[in-house]
Order: C-alpha cells, then sequence, then structure tokens
C-alpha cells in the first residue's frame, strides 16, 4: 500500500528546477540574438542610444556605400555553399550506398573513419593544412580553393543524415526491383532514391548552413577580392558593431532560421507519412 | 556505429560497384584532407625563413621553440618554456570549462524536453537548435555588443539600480568563457536528449520502489544509462572549443592567447613562423586524437 | 508531390548555382588592391572604376607585418597594388616583391611633392608613390585621465585610472620603437643589456594592457572597452569625431612618423590598370578625397586646394610647439631584425 502511494507523488519524469534551467538555457541562447535584432530597427548612428524605430540600416545594407561589398560577399557565400553541398551530397550519397548497401568488406571501419575526418580534426587544424598544401601546390587562393575546401569539410555533414536515413530503408525494396531485372541504376534511380530524398535533403542543407558558417577555414585561404559573409563582416566588425552589421546580421539570422524551419516541416511531414503507411 | 544495421542482415544489393561508390568520397577526403595533414606535419620539421615562408632544411625547431626557453638571443642555455605549454593548457582549462558549463545547463534542458510530450518535445527542441543555425560570427559578435561595457546588459542593470559600476567583462577570461558556453550549447544539449528519450523510465520507478530518493535515482540510475549521451555531448562541445578563435578574438580581447590565436598568429598575423604553426597545429590535433580516442575507449566498455 | 517539389529544387539549384559560377568571372577591366583597413573612401574607387571601366577588388590588412607575411604566404601574384608603409616598402623591395616603373610610366609623377621624391627607403620613387603621411603616439580618454599624457608613461608605466585599459596597436614596428623611444634608446640596437631593458620594459607594460589589435583601435576608443590606445593621428580624430572625448599625445620622448605608400606589386595581374590607379592617386583632387577620409596628409603638390580647411586646423594634425621630433622606423639587418622579432614574440606569448 505505501510502495502504491509513493508511486503516485513520484513522477520519474519531473525534477524540480529543470524547468528553471531550461529557461534560462533558452535565456542565454536567445539574448543577445533578440537584442541585436531589436537594436538593428535603431534610427540612431550611436548604437549604445535608443532613438526610435526605423528601417534605415536595412536600406543602407542594400543601398550604402558598403552595398556592393555585401552583395559581392552574398553571391560569394551562397554560390559556394549551392555548389559544395550539392557536389558533398552527391558524393555522400554514393558513398552512404557504399557502405550500407555494400556488404561487408574489409576496411569499413577506416573508410567509415576516413569519411568522417572532416568532422573530428579541429577546424583550425583543417585551415591550416589545406593553406599549407594550397601554397606547396601553387594553387591560387581563391574562389576555387574556398570552394574545393567546402566541399571536404562539407561530406560528413552530408553523409551523416543520408547514411542514417538509408539505414531505416529495407534493401528488399531493391532486391525487388533487381529481381524484376532493373539494372543497379534504375533499382537506385526509381526505388532507392525516392526512399533516401529526405535524408538527401537534410543532408544538402546541413551541408549548405555549414558551409554558409564557416569563418576560420574560409578567413585563412581565401584570395584577393573573394570575401564570403562571414568573412566581411569579421572585417567589419573590427571597425565597430554598427548598425548595418546588426540589420545584415538579423537578415542572415532570419535566412538561416526559415532553412531550418523548412528542413523542420519536410522532416515533419515525411514522418507523418512514414507513419501513417 | 560503423557496423551498420546491427542485428539485422548485412545488405549488400550494391556491393559489387561499392569501390566505384566510395572512390569520389575517398579521392576528395584523401587528397584535400589527409594529403594536407600529412604535409603540415613535414612542415613542422621544416627551418623558418626569415621573414615568412620556409626553407626544405629538417630541423626540429618548431618544437624546440614550443617547449625550450632560450633567452632573448637564443644563446642560454635552455630552461623549460612556459608560454605555450600555458597556452596550451590554458585553453584546455577553458574548453573544460565550457564542456562544465554546458553539461551543467545542458543536461537538465535535455532532461526537461525529452520528457515532455511527444507533440510539445519537438518544439522545445525546436526552440533550442535554432540558435546553432545562426551563423557562428553572428552570435559571437551578439554577445560582445550584449556584454561591452555601455553594452545593454550593462546598461539594464545599472538601470535596475542591481550594480554601481559597470561590469567589466569584455576583455576577460568569463567573456571567453561565456562565448564557448553559447557557441557549443546546442552540441551538449542534442546528444542527451537523443539518450534521455530511449532511457527507460520504468528503471527509476523501480528505483523509487526500492525508497530511494529523486536524487539518488537520477545519480545512480538516470546518469549512468545516459552516459554515452553525456560523454558524446563534452567531446562535441569539448574538441571546437579547444581550437576556438572566434571567442578569444573577439570577447578576449585577442591578448590572451588561444591555441587558435597563436595558431592564426602563426600564418596571418605579424609572427609568420609557418613552422611553428604547423607544430602548434600538429600538437592541438593530437590533444584531439587523444580525447577521441578516450571516447572511443568509453563507448567500448559500454557496449561490453 | 513532395519528392516532385524535392526535385524541380534541386534542378533549380543547379541552375542556379552555374548561373553564379559563369557570372562570378566576367568582368574585364580588373584591379586587385590589398589596402590597409578603413582608409580609403569607397566613393573614391567607384570613381576610379568609373572614370576607367575597370572593376575594382579591394582587401585590407591591419599591419605592415602581416601585408609581408600573406604576400610571402602565396598572395603575391594575386594583387596588383599595395599601400605598405615607409619602413616596409624597403624591406618589399628587398625581398623582390616590388615591380619597377620604368620612366614615363606615371604621367602624373611630377606632382610628387619634392621632398618625397628622393626618399632614403625608395630613393628615386622606383617602385612606389606616396600616399599618405601621418604619426602614431596615443590617445587618451580625458573623461577617465586629466593628468598630463604628453609622455610615453602612459604606454609603459601607466597612471592608476588607464592601467589595464589600454589597447596597444597588433603592430611590431610601432609598439617596439615606441618602447624603444620610451627607454631612449637607438632603434636596431645591438646592445645586449639596452635589448633585455627593453624586454623587460615590454613584459612588465603587458601587465597594464587590456588587448592589442590595429583595426579596432578606434572603436575600442569610442566604444569605451579601452581608456588610452596606442593610435594613428587620423584615426584618433576620427574616434573624437564619433563621440569618444579623447586627446591625441605628443609625447616628449618622441613618437613615430611613417608614410604610407602604393607600390606596384610583383606578377602583378592587371598591371596597366595599376598604372592607371597610380596617376589617379597623384591627382591633387583624389588624393585629397583620401585625406578628408581617413585625416592623415597627402604627398601631392596641389592637393591642399582640395583638402578640408578644418583639417589644418585638428589637434591630432599639429604638434604643440617645442614637442619631440617624430622618428621613422627603421630597417634592421637579418641578424639584429631576428632578435627585435624575438623580443616581439615574447610580448605576445
Amino acid at each position: 500500500m505505501f510502495t502504491g502511494n509513493n508511486n503516485r507523488t513520484y513522477n520519474p519524469r519531473r525534477y524540480p528546477g529543470f524547468l528553471f534551467i531550461t529557461l534560462v538555457c533558452l535565456l542565454i541562447l536567445y539574448a543577445p540574438l533578440l537584442v541585436v535584432m531589436g537594436y538593428s530597427f535603431n534610427d540612431n548612428l550611436s548604437i549604445t542610444k535608443w532613438s526610435g524605430f526605423s528601417l534605415r540600416w536595412y536600406t543602407d545594407v542594400f543601398t550604402g556605400p558598403e552595398a556592393a561589398k555585401f552583395k559581392k560577399a552574398a553571391w560569394n557565400s551562397l554560390s559556394i555553399a549551392l555548389s559544395a553541398a550539392l557536389v558533398a551530397t552527391s558524393f555522400a550519397t554514393a558513398a552512404a550506398i557504399g557502405m550500407v548497401r555494400g556488404g561487408a568488406f574489409n576496411g569499413k571501419t577506416l573508410s567509415f573513419g576516413l569519411i568522417s575526418i572532416p568532422i573530428m580534426v579541429p577546424e583550425i587544424v583543417t585551415a591550416v593544412a589545406m593553406l599549407i598544401f594550397f601554397s606547396m601546390i601553387g594553387l591560387k587562393l581563391g574562389y576555387l580553393s574556398i570552394l574545393i575546401a567546402h566541399i571536404v569539410f562539407c561530406i560528413p555533414f552530408a553523409y551523416l543524415p543520408i547514411s542514417a536515413r538509408l539505414q531505416g530503408i529495407e534493401a528488399s525494396f531493391e532486391e525487388a526491383a533487381q529481381d524484376l531485372y532493373a539494372d543497379r541504376w534504375k533499382a537506385f534511380r526509381y526505388v532507392l532514391m525516392p526512399l533516401m530524398l529526405p535524408g538527401m535533403l537534410s543532408g544538402f542543407l546541413l551541408a549548405f548552413i555549414i558551409s554558409l558558417d564557416d569563418f576560420i577555414i574560409t578567413n585563412f585561404i581565401k584570395g584577393a577580392g573573394v570575401e564570403t559573409l562571414p568573412t566581411a563582416i569579421f572585417g567589419a566588425v573590427k571597425q565597430g558593431i554598427k548598425p548595418n552589421i546588426m540589420a545584415l546580421s538579423t537578415l542572415m539570422l532570419l535566412f538561416s532560421v526559415l532553412l531550418v524551419s523548412l528542413s523542420y516541416f519536410i522532416g515533419r511531414t515525411d514522418k507523418e507519412k512514414n507513419d501513417a503507411n | 556505429m560503423a557496423a551498420a544495421g546491427s542485428g539485422r542482415t548485412v545488405s549488400n544489393t550494391f556491393a559489387p560497384v561499392r569501390n566505384w561508390l566510395l572512390l569520389p568520397t575517398w579521392l576528395t577526403v584523401g587528397i584535400f584532407m589527409l594529403l594536407p595533414i600529412a604535409l603540415m606535419l613535414v612542415y613542422s620539421f621544416l627551418t623558418k625563413e626569415f621573414r615568412g615562408g620556409v626553407i626544405w632544411e629538417f630541423t626540429l625547431a618548431a618544437y624546440d621553440q614550443f617547449v625550450f626557453d632560450r633567452g632573448l638571443f637564443g644563446d642560454e642555455a635552455p630552461s623549460i618554456e612556459w608560454t605555450y605549454i600555458t597556452i596550451y593548457f590554458r585553453s584546455l582549462v577553458q574548453a573544460s570549462m565550457a564542456t562544465l558549463l554546458c553539461l551543467l545547463i545542458g543536461f537538465p534542458t535535455a532532461f526537461f524536453i525529452a520528457t515532455r510530450s511527444p507533440s510539445t518535445r519537438s518544439m522545445w527542441l525546436f526552440l533550442v537548435t535554432i540558435p546553432y543555425w545562426v551563423n557562428l560570427l553572428i552570435r559571437t559578435v551578439s554577445m560582445k555588443f550584449l556584454i561591452r561595457e555601455n553594452g545593454p546588459l550593462n546598461q539594464a542593470l545599472l538601470g535596475s539600480g542591481l550594480i554601481d559600476t559597470p561590469l567589466q567583462l569584455i576583455n576577460t577570461n568569463i567573456a571567453v568563457q561565456l562565448g564557448l558556453f553559447y557557441s557549443y550549447l546546442p552540441f551538449m544539449v542534442l546528444p542527451i536528449y537523443a539518450a534521455v528519450e530511449r532511457y527507460n523510465f520504468s528503471l527509476s520507478e523501480a528505483g523509487a520502489d526500492l525508497y530511494a530518493g529523486r536524487w539518488t535515482i537520477l545519480r545512480r540510475i538516470v546518469i549512468p544509462a545516459v552516459k554515452p549521451g553525456i560523454i558524446a555531448g563534452c567531446i562535441l562541445v569539448f574538441v571546437p572549443s579547444l581550437g576556438a578563435f572566434l571567442a578569444p578574438d573577439l570577447l578576449g580581447g585577442a591578448k590572451t592567447f588561444m591555441i587558435g590565436s597563436l595558431i592564426e598568429e602563426q600564418f596571418k598575423g605579424n609572427a609568420g613562423n609557418w613552422p611553428f604553426g604547423a607544430a602548434s597545429a600538429m600538437i592541438l590535433l593530437t590533444l584531439v586524437l587523444i580525447a577521441l580516442l578516450f571516447y572511443a575507449r568509453a563507448q567500448t566498455k559500454e557496449q561490453v | 508531390m513532395f519528392k516532385h517539389c524535392v526535385r524541380k529544387s534541386l534542378a533549380v539549384s543547379i541552375g542556379l548555382s552555374a548561373a553564379l559560377i559563369a557570372g562570378s568571372a566576367q568582368a574585364e577591366g580588373k584591379l586587385s588592391l590589398y589596402h590597409w583597413f578603413e582608409y580609403i573612401p569607397q566613393e573614391l574607387l567607384d570613381k576610379f572604376s568609373e572614370e576607367n571601366d575597370v572593376e575594382v577588388t579591394m582587401d585590407t590588412y591591419e599591419s605592415n607585418e602581416s601585408l609581408l607575411a600573406s604576400l610571402k604566404a602565396g598572395k603575391l601574384g594575386s594583387y596588383d597594388l599595395a599601400v605598405p608603409g615607409d619602413y616596409m616598402v624597403e624591406i618589399m623591395a628587398n625581398e623582390g616583391l616590388l615591380d619597377t616603373i620604368a620612366e614615363g610610366e606615371l604621367a602624373n609623377k611630377g606632382n610628387i611633392q619634392p621632398q618625397w621624391v628622393d626618399v632614403p627607403f625608395d630613393n628615386g620613387r622606383k617602385h612606389s608613390i606616396p600616399y599618405q603621411w601621418g604619426s602614431t603616439s596615443f590617445a587618451v580618454n580625458r573623461d577617465v585621465y586629466t593628468g598630463d599624457i604628453n609622455t610615453t608613461d602612459i604606454l609603459f608605466n601607466p597612471p592608476a585610472e588607464l592601467a589595464g585599459k589600454i589597447n596597444m596597436l597588433d603592430s611590431q614596428g610601432e609598439v617596439l620603437l615606441m618602447a624603444a623611444l620610451h627607454l631612449g634608446m637607438e632603434q636596431c640596437s645591438t646592445d645586449r643589456d639596452k635589448l633585455k631593458a627593453l624586454d623587460e620594459l615590454l613584459q612588465s607594460a603587458k601587465a597594464n594592457w587590456a588587448s592589442f589589435g590595429s583595426d579596432v583601435a578606434k572603436d575600442v576608443l569610442v566604444s569605451g572597452d579601452a581608456a588610452a590606445g596606442q593610435i594613428y593621428n587620423g584615426f584618433s580624430a576620427k574616434a573624437r569625431a564619433e563621440g569618444a572625448n579623447v586627446e591625441y599625445a605628443y609625447p616628449k620622448q618622441g613618437y613615430v612618423v611613417w608614410m604610407d605608400n602604393v607600390v606596384l606589386l610583383k606578377d602583378a595581374p592587371n598591371r596597366d590598370n595599376a598604372l592607371k590607379f597610380m596617376d589617379f592617386m597623384l591627382e591633387p583632387e583624389n588624393i585629397a578625397a583620401v585625406t578628408n577620409y581617413a585625416q592623415y596628409s597627402a604627398g601631392v603638390t596641389g592637393a591642399e586646394a582640395f583638402t578640408d580647411p578644418e583639417l589644418a586646423k585638428q589637434p591630432e594634425s599639429a604638434p604643440p610647439e617645442g614637442s619631440a621630433p617624430g622618428a621613422f622606423i627603421a630597417v634592421c639587418d637579418q641578424a639584429t631584425q631576428e632578435v627585435y622579432d624575438q623580443l616581439w614574440t615574447r610580448l605576445r606569448k
């Protein structure tokens, strides 16, 4: 009887104070971002004083004296992220099929280790190694060197969700297709790929955001006149956190949130579809 | 992890073309990642050229500079050079502190989220992960703006009468700490969340039936059960914190060097000492590998 | 439906990225500039762009030494022009990083003020043209400290109000020369006792310094992160204009003077446009635009006619009567320089 009583009052999922800590955690995570968002609407040039709501810094981002620089950096960032994520996703998809559907083979662990190297090595080490490598082979630092580096460190980020997805797909689907005399390419193209798509898409998005986010490696191996948004912002911030930087940051922030929400909802629709099946 | 589909028969529908499928990745990572690291190892043993660059002559000078102090003129009897060891030690301490801080806040958060109902759970998780997707540079800059001497935090605290003089946070170790914590907190929350979600709460109930208090249950039953998630979270926070560059540079005033800024200085700054930069990076890589080995060992122990 | 969307978006993104890559490589006339941070108005670059139909790209560096380091780290051949300070012009010429401007290649060479033609770091101006000259000492926030600031003690033996609130330039040449002036010792010294004293001075002063940074030098004063800071005169004037109550010091022990110069880099990919840009910067009106923006002084005859008359009256550009002369940074021989490099390493580590 006594035990039963105890069980009714004790909820193993509830700990006093954990809600409070979670709220503190969210406060720490959001406070700086919200402050910057708020101040990006400040009419005053001096960022420490508030003098009314204004969109002037958003206009400044697009038409101000630094607009051309930011526009170019934004194009570089987007085109590099897009290309790097596409290449990395294709490589990672192939690699995931090889690893998950390739049967048991010697060096599987080694192969997995190789794929995950770019995640495990600290960014600054990757940056140094690539700078030395590019200067040694005489590749002029610039757009291409940044693109190569981004492809390399995007591969594991694209690989993880794709292989996770693939592991959850029964092999019987492609086996059935092959029984019906579909060749391997057709089995992939018409059977496996449609099933893998959500994984490929989240891999692509992850790689895309990781590429957009990168500062350390890009900063090391960028060349003449080629800036990405993070390196351009870093340069500007050194001369003071200006309101236009805050406006630009807010825009990038909203862009990231949009992408995450997109991947979140894709994941959810997919899950619901699976659950319905 | 590597051995896919444990318990399921290994599928091999693509086995004949396996090597072709893996080749692009092998080549890309091999040529542009492994080879450069090998080259970096070679560079760490080369001679520094006056005013930048290297001379292809083998020397241990870079590692010697790391460990020994030979005085201003380089001709004194060598004594142990504490500077770089201190920088690495400080970085280790900073990274450990950041990890600990993330754990203290991240564990309750992850636990709280994992114990919500499935529908609200994903909403909480979404809230915690959003900041992670925001550019790290922007997050660090935001933190710098928030805590600077006449920034919003101090203005709010002064305005509310909680303090009389502004808190001097910027350019201190605390600021770097805060920045690291803020940068990598989601890395701690996610793996712990995944582990708690899988945790079987009837174990806790069994503990309660045996009259264990809730904190004893947490300490003796829950934490050991979700330990792999905790270790994974710690590694995910510790490794990037160790080589962090933005937080020390923007929040620490670049005066107290951490490993990241020390290495950067050798290539981009005034120092221009490539072999020493390569050697410092090699030493950092070694430390990280040790941490990963430790992790791998903890994982295998867990499985036994 | 969902699958269709995904396929479509993938196709669109492939097309888009192909277009972006193609688009990024189309401009015809180009000029690639490697410049100090926050030093040239964007409008002036736009003007040059328009007049000559040339696309100008600019990267920035924050010290003479880091300019040298990155050029030697494989960036030579990517840039057409750089803007090193006096002693760095000499070092870069000795390192073979500079191209020679042949006689007659610059139409406006005659505009160079006579005193800036036969300069010790580039006699006869074979590789460079004058850009701007000014001084480097330090500025002090007068809200924080009201005492005498015209002494290098402010940096090396600071009063209690300033201790721990000083930003130093992340620039080897300027920090080491300032310290040498404080001790009253010569540059490129080989006297071991003096060098040891210099080392000790730097190590003990470091405890009072909050940060090292050149591009942040103005912002730390404006934002209040630092109460005093080593800084260039024009940058200090800009800090004052942005609301910091700072006064620029002319220490009695001396201070650093410098001249930045536009140099033609070796293997410049757009050499013709580079020469055009040099000629452009020798036009009094154009170089005066830099002066009005950065608030230093030009070395071109006739530029005064276009500069803001207020500038000459600024306290930052007018050393008080009877103040000590400024000193240029000297170039040392390799053995001596290695000791100074060691001094810097020991300071920064």
